[in-house]
């Protein structure tokens, strides 16, 4: 096409780095430079797994792998939120707290107040959202640093939490709407019905945009390529539904996750403030002059990262079945914030996949959960996820110094 | 010595009796400006001499004390970058402002995304067909040679890059784009490669003006080379008919001492390597 006219007529045309897009030699530079990202997740994931499975033959048994399911869902839903705003180039440090003080709203507008269970789940969501565009603005607004305001943000609502727990400073949660976030549990017709639909969904999607790029002109996958993607999607999902309903069945929070998890994923890589997010955190000036409201975007993406850390407590509280002083606290913000990043979200702007809040999820948990088997003090288990964290974090410095010496950053 | 302005048509862009001092320091005075479809001028001066001022004052970042904007034979106000901009003068500055992490059609397109039609319309969903689409025409009438549309700019060569950077320019339906040192830090080969692209924005009609300290760029590419000089117009050359020993002369103010042509251009060349080494 337009390249190949166009090397027809340079004289000297600049030989591509890294030889032809998709050769095994641009792969392997890909995967060197740490830009795949969630192919080497999904490696080290299996060799986590693998180990567990040899240590202890529990491990990969449905029992366990519900467990596990319901372990990362809150942590998941938070680290949603924690990839904007890495993606963005900023760090959120009061995403623990904040999914603390948000689920305690809830807790006592239902239990003490006696909302309705769906309106202080909204409330609770809501004053997550609040305290977002609040420590954005201020982000904003006075151009300081947002790991400063945040860090602010996790001591004084820390106070509020405390505060808004009153003297008891617990709040036992028994509404069946709220307790049945992390205690539903779908089996049997409905689990594979449901695991069903997201494959037609998937299908249906996956065909639209390879019909819409061909009503454009413009290159297009194969018709095979696209049925192979969906039945991969297909065999993961229904091995999912098949492990999962073997026990208690498959859980609504992990659907919740699940669902968090597709839905920015579109908004990052389809939508116009998905874009925009992006341009803002690889280069600010470049989206400034393209005339992006740089400020905008940033106020929206603290917003959502509260609203993320609202849900993701209210998932922990109605799993925990209570709402207490220590709610958000503990070491929850560092593992919701080491997720994304063990999974190849870069803490410098810019790079990474709303996927990896998922599967960073995966990593961290498959490590508490496994180690919990193997009966680990909570020492070993603190150090081995420092140490895998430390391992993400110097391949995603290692990737940047290796663009920077192309000339990049 | 010549010194000529051929105006047989009306000037894409015009500037008349331009002025705009900062403080005490005045960095333009009465510089009368003007450049034609289908023409490249260059804009030469030393360090000072008000070269980026006035492309400031093109593209409407730096509005000015005194003078008149004409564009089309029209004169316009000029209230902010947004203005110049409105009417089809694109600026490619010197770092590009490229975001390294997005592809090629992305970047061509940021800040001004295309957006699909029916429901999809309401959550601003790119229409990314449309995007390659546009993107590969472009590249294509420019025959600028990139890899792949999808591939991260981030990692090309900085000819490449420089490429993008002015077809990105040209998206919103150009009319003069202002080059802003589109050669500086760039190997032989990809000189050639954006002085090239820069032929073929000549050859579509569009006008173009190249800031540049690499006098044998000019002379490769411009059919004018305007001279700027301590904020003012120094002079107009026809690139066809002049040396550049006149313009170094006219760049170091050579011309009109008692000294000889000769040695003036002499002088002005070691000065001229002092400056640019």
């Amino acid at each position: 096409m337009s390249a190949t006219a166009a090397r027809e007529r340079q004289p000297s045309p600049a030989p591509a780095p890294g030889g032809p897009p998709g050769g095994r030699a641009n792969l392997m530079q890909r995967f060197g430079a740490g830009s795949l990202g969630s192919l080497q997740v999904i490696v080290a994931l299996i060799v986590i797994w693998t180990v567990f499975t040899i240590a202890n033959d529990r491990f990969l048994t449905s029992t366990n792998l519900v467990n596990l399911a319901l372990q990362i869902a809150g942590i998941g839903m938070i680290s949603v939120g924690v990839v904007m705003v890495l993606l963005l180039g900023e760090i959120d440090l009061s995403v623990g707290i904040v999914s603390g003080l948000c689920a305690a709203i809830m807790a006592v507008l239902n239990v003490q107040h006696g909302w309705d269970p769906y309106l202080a789940i909204v409330a609770g969501v809501a004053a997550g959202a609040a305290i977002g565009i609040f420590q954005g603005t201020v982000v904003v607004a006075f151009g300081i640093p947002s790991f400063v305001v945040t860090l602010a943000g996790l001591i004084g609502w820390q106070g509020a939490l405390l505060w808004v727990l009153g003297e008891t400073g617990t709040v036992n949660l028994t509404d069946p709407v709220i307790t049945g976030l992390a205690g539903t549990f779908y089996r049997g017709t409905t689990a594979w019905v449901l695991g069903a639909i997201v494959v037609v969904l998937f299908a249906l999607a996956s065909f639209n945009a390879r019909r819409r790029r061909l009503k454009a002109g413009v290159p297009a996958a194969t018709p095979l390529i696209v049925a192979l993607r969906v039945l991969g999607v297909a065999i993961v999902t229904f091995v999912v539904v098949a492990v999962l309903t073997d026990d208690r069945g498959v859980p609504l929070a992990i659907l919740i996750l699940t669902g968090a998890v597709v839905l920015f994923d579109y908004i990052v890589r389809r939508t116009r403030f998905g874009r925009h997010v992006l341009a803002v955190g690889g280069n600010e000036e470049a989206a400034r002059r393209a005339g992006i409201h740089v400020r905008r975007v940033r106020v929206a993406v603290f917003m959502i990262a509260g609203a993320m850390a609202a849900c993701g407590g209210i998932l922990l509280a109605s799993r925990l079945l209570a709402v207490n002083q220590g709610s958000g606290g503990s070491d929850l913000l560092l593992l919701a914030i080491a997720g994304p990043v063990i999974a190849g979200t870069s803490l410098f702007g810019g790079r990474g996949t709303v996927w990896s809040a998922l599967l960073g999820a995966l990593v961290i948990g498959s490590i508490s959960n496994g180690m919990d088997l193997l009966a680990f003090p909570s020492s070993t288990k603190n150090m081995v996820t420092g140490a895998v964290l430390l391992a993400a974090v110097v391949v995603d410095a290692t990737a940047r110094s290796r663009r920077r010496q192309l000339g990049r950053v | 010595m010549t010194a000529t302005a051929t105006a047989t048509s009306t000037p894409l862009l015009e500037l008349r009796g331009v002025s705009k001092s900062f403080g005490a320091v005045q960095a333009l005075s009465e510089v009368d400006f003007d450049v034609h479809a289908g023409e490249v001028v260059g804009l030469v001066g030393d360090n000072g001499a008000g070269k980026s001022t006035l492309v400031k004052v093109m593209s409407g970042i730096h509005l000015p004390d005194a003078g008149r904007y004409l564009f089309d034979g029209r004169e316009r106000r000029v209230s902010g970058p947004n203005d110049p901009a409105g009417f089809g003068v694109a600026t490619v500055y010197q770092d590009l402002a490229l975001c390294d992490n997005l592809d090629v059609v992305a970047n061509l397109f940021i800040g001004r995304e295309e957006i699909s039609g029916g429901p999809a319309r309401l959550i601003r969903e790119l229409d990314e067909p449309a995007m390659e689409k546009q993107a590969a025409e472009l590249l294509k009438t420019f025959s600028i040679n990139i890899p792949s549309l999808r591939a991260e700019v981030g990692m090309m060569s900085g000819g490449q890059r420089q490429s993008i950077a002015i077809a990105r320019s040209l998206v919103g339906d150009a009319r003069v784009v202002l080059l802003d040192e589109p050669t500086a830090a760039l190997g032989v080969a990809q000189t050639a490669q954006v002085l090239a692209l820069v032929r073929r924005l000549r050859e579509q009609g569009l006008g173009v003006v190249v800031i540049s300290h690499n006098l044998a760029d000019v002379f490769e590419v411009c059919d004018r080379i305007f001279v700027m000089r301590l904020g003012r117009k120094a002079g107009v050359y026809d690139a066809a008919g002049s040396t550049p020993e006149e313009i170094v002369a006219a760049i170091t103010g050579g011309r009109g001492t008692v000294r000889t042509q000769a040695a003036a251009a002499r002088d002005a060349a070691a000065d001229g390597e002092e400056a640019a080494g």
